[in-house]
């Protein structure tokens, strides 16, 4: 069935028909309506869920570890200076390896403060051991949060499900909503292996002393790399349901292009715009959209970037003293491989500045330039940038 | 009283705590109390760190930690989770330091006690933060040394009044807050079981006395906590759906500075100061109408 929702309507509806049993989360712009409509949905009996109105973030994360250490399917939600106060909270779950499932609706980082979109506050997280998918609309949305459920129970590794605040979470896009009995088919019952329950005690997050602690460690990696497979068994038994395809990365009129735009979130709709218009011309201009970040597509992006002459990343992100985020592994993903493209990164549509058509445009040059001269002047730039407040040319 | 206490440890012995450790006593007691159908969530803090290095555990009961100012917050988790479950008969029970819980995680438990969640949240109170070598908490006393309120030529440690967290926690309206001291253990299984048996958040405030931070010879941990109340410096009662009773009055009270004297981060205490604490106690005492 069609219906016409927007990112948060199809984050709360997935959310139901994974028939999630506690919900703890608490209100934040732009991730509101995703709470509001999880209670209406318990109000009304449609939803047979506990729902913890908690006093802040910090306690909606706790809670949900202590409901999934019982051994409930939860969900919470989540967005920029909430994610933040979660943070000590994200590395605790993933850390007791509980398989709990967060939306969170991409938010810039004050200070200013900014209600606005942008991917820093996932970003910053990016090293807590969450899985994180980024959507490119709102049917990805709702898909990527059953699919989520699959990984993260799968394997015990939390998930991050983040799209784009206001451009995604705010705004109706047709969305297939899948039928209850398909899902339940998709996603069966859920059960812990070893759940906090008195008829079998066990101690869960104990101190972790230097002869284990590291072996801790190791293990959460090891699991974060496996959800590389689990993510693309998931997206094949996905696709067999609902004829819906997702894989770690997605390529667009990439196979034979000489300029390659790298980016994640809603941007990519807007790239493949652009893509076709250069197409058009005659350009060999493509676009790689990564939709796992964690774990990060190192091989799929050798292979889809690899015989590109330039890559341009455009990215909603900064790590200030170095760069964004995805060119940084990006770059690191060519360290010991032959052949690699050039790549420049733009910095772009922070605090919900708009990424224009001229300014994808303008990475697009600046690629072509690159890969004609066969160097980069200047790998970090931003976009659309208004220098005069800066103060500096940049 | 003593055939119906769990006669099986359910915490466990050869756990890591410092001898004559008034905490440990006071969690092993209230699970005597309180039995197996348990589960625990504990926030980090002295009795999380000597009971469970890994691969090792003193918990017999199913128990979770996961930080130091959330214990309330996992707790309202787990709750949620067995009515979700249909699990009937379970308790949930916090388990949290007068760190974690007066000062870091007041916000969590305010939270939890205002959303009325059926649980028992239990506060050992070793009046400063012992896990880290003791730095005072707002759980301190007037006039205590710690590493943080130390005694110098401008100030004599602690400067301000202790936090009273069991009547924030009876304004928030919970069915049953009390005090506790690990030298009344009768008095302190009674609580928990009165707790156990209340539909709702519950508190048990427990002064437990730490050889270590307090400075004094571990033997002496039951003689310190006895003095406390028998000083009215600790005074145990129990709140019961907004009314106060006062379940141990000392027949007639001994002077505060038997208390003080025992303890080292007290010795620095001249007669004027004692008198001070004194009549604060004297105070308090009248007001709760203990001799």
């Amino acid at each position: 069935m069609k219906q016409a929702l927007t990112g948060n309507e199809a984050a709360a509806i997935a959310a139901k028909l994974a028939r999630v049993k506690v919900i703890s989360a608490y209100p934040i712009t732009p991730q509101t309506a995703v709470v509001e409509r999880l209670a209406e949905f318990v109000a009304n009996g449609e939803l047979d869920a506990e729902f913890i109105k908690v006093e802040s973030e910090h306690s909606a994360l706790s809670a949900c570890i202590g409901a999934a250490a019982t051994g409930t399917r939860t969900f919470t939600a989540t967005s920029s200076q909430g994610l933040m106060l979660m943070s000590e909270m994200l590395f605790v779950a993933s850390g007791l390896r509980l398989p709990i499932v967060m939306a969170n609706a991409n938010r810039s980082l004050s200070a200013p403060l900014s209600i606005w979109c942008d991917q820093q506050d996932s970003m910053a997280v990016r090293d807590s051991g969450w899985v994180q998918l980024y959507c490119e609309n709102n049917q990805e949305v709702l898909d990527s949060v059953l699919q989520a459920y699959r990984v993260a129970e799968e394997l015990l590794l939390p998930v991050m499900v983040c799209f784009d605040g206001f451009i995604l979470s705010h705004t109706a896009e047709p969305v297939d909503i899948p039928g209850q009995a398909e899902v339940d088919e998709f996603l069966p019952p859920y059960k812990l292996p070893n759940p906090l329950d008195p008829c079998r005690p066990v101690t869960m997050g104990p101190v972790g002393v230097p002869e284990c602690y590291e072996e801790f460690r190791c293990m959460l990696q090891e699991a974060t790399r496996a959800s590389k497979e689990k993510l693309i068994e998931v997206g094949r038994a996905f696709w067999k349901h609902f004829r819906r395809r997702y894989g770690l990365i997605e390529r667009y009129r990439s196979n034979d292009a000489d300029v390659l735009l790298l980016t994640m979130g809603s941007l990519g709709s807007s790239a493949k715009d652009i893509v076709d218009s250069y197409r058009k011309r005659g350009e060999k201009v493509g676009l790689v959209r990564v939709r796992s970040f964690r774990p990060f597509p190192v091989k799929e992006l050798i292979d889809a970037l690899g015989s590109a002459k330039a890559v341009s990343v455009l990215e909603k992100d900064v790590s200030p003293g170095s760069a964004g985020a995805l060119f940084l592994d990006t770059a690191a993903a060519f360290i010991n491989v032959k052949r690699a493209p050039l790549m420049l990164d733009f910095i772009c549509g922070l605090g919900g500045r708009d990424v224009s058509s001229l300014h994808i445009r303008e990475a697009v040059r600046a690629a072509t330039r690159a890969a004609e001269i066969g160097e980069v002047r200047k790998a970090v730039r931003w976009l659309g940038l208004r220098e005069k407040l800066v103060g500096l040319r940049i | 009283m003593r055939e119906e206490l769990v006669e099986e440890e359910l915490f466990a012995p050869g756990h890591r705590a410092c001898a004559g450790c008034g905490a440990t006593l006071a969690v092993r007691l209230a699970l005597k109390a309180l039995g197996k159908n348990v589960i625990v969530a504990n926030a980090t803090g002295c009795v999380e760190v000597i009971s469970t290095p890994y691969p090792e555990t003193a918990w017999r009961v199913p128990w979770i930690h996961a930080a130091f100012e959330n214990a309330a917050a996992v707790a309202s988790g787990v709750e949620a989770a067995l009515k979700s479950l249909g699990r009937r008969g379970v308790k949930v029970v916090a388990i949290a330091g007068d760190g974690g819980t007066a000062d870091i995680g007041l916000q969590a438990l305010s939270g939890a006690v205002e959303r009325g969640h059926d649980f028992i949240y239990i506060c050992y109170d070793n009046e400063a933060y012992m896990n880290t070598g003791i730095q005072r908490s707002s759980a301190t006393p007037f006039g205590a040394w710690t590493t943080t309120t130390p005694v110098g030529r401008v100030k004599r440690g602690k400067d301000r009044p202790k936090k009273d967290v069991p009547a924030i926690i009876a304004a928030h309206g919970a069915p049953y807050v009390a005090t506790a001291s690990v030298a009344y253990p009768i008095d302190l299984i009674k609580k928990l079981r009165k707790a156990a048996a209340t539909e709702g958040p519950t508190y048990i405030h427990i002064h437990c006395p730490c050889p270590p931070g307090w400075r004094f010879d571990s033997d002496k941990m039951i003689e310190v906590a006895r003095l406390a109340v028998l000083s009215g410096a600790w005074i145990l009662y129990e709140i019961k759906n907004g009314r106060l009773n006062v379940t141990i009055k000392p027949p007639k009270r001994r002077p505060v500075s038997d208390y003080l004297k025992m303890q080292g981060r007290f010795k620095h205490l001249t007669d004027a100061e004692i008198a001070e604490i004194q009549r604060t106690v004297d105070e308090r005492c009248r007001h709760l109408g203990v001799g």
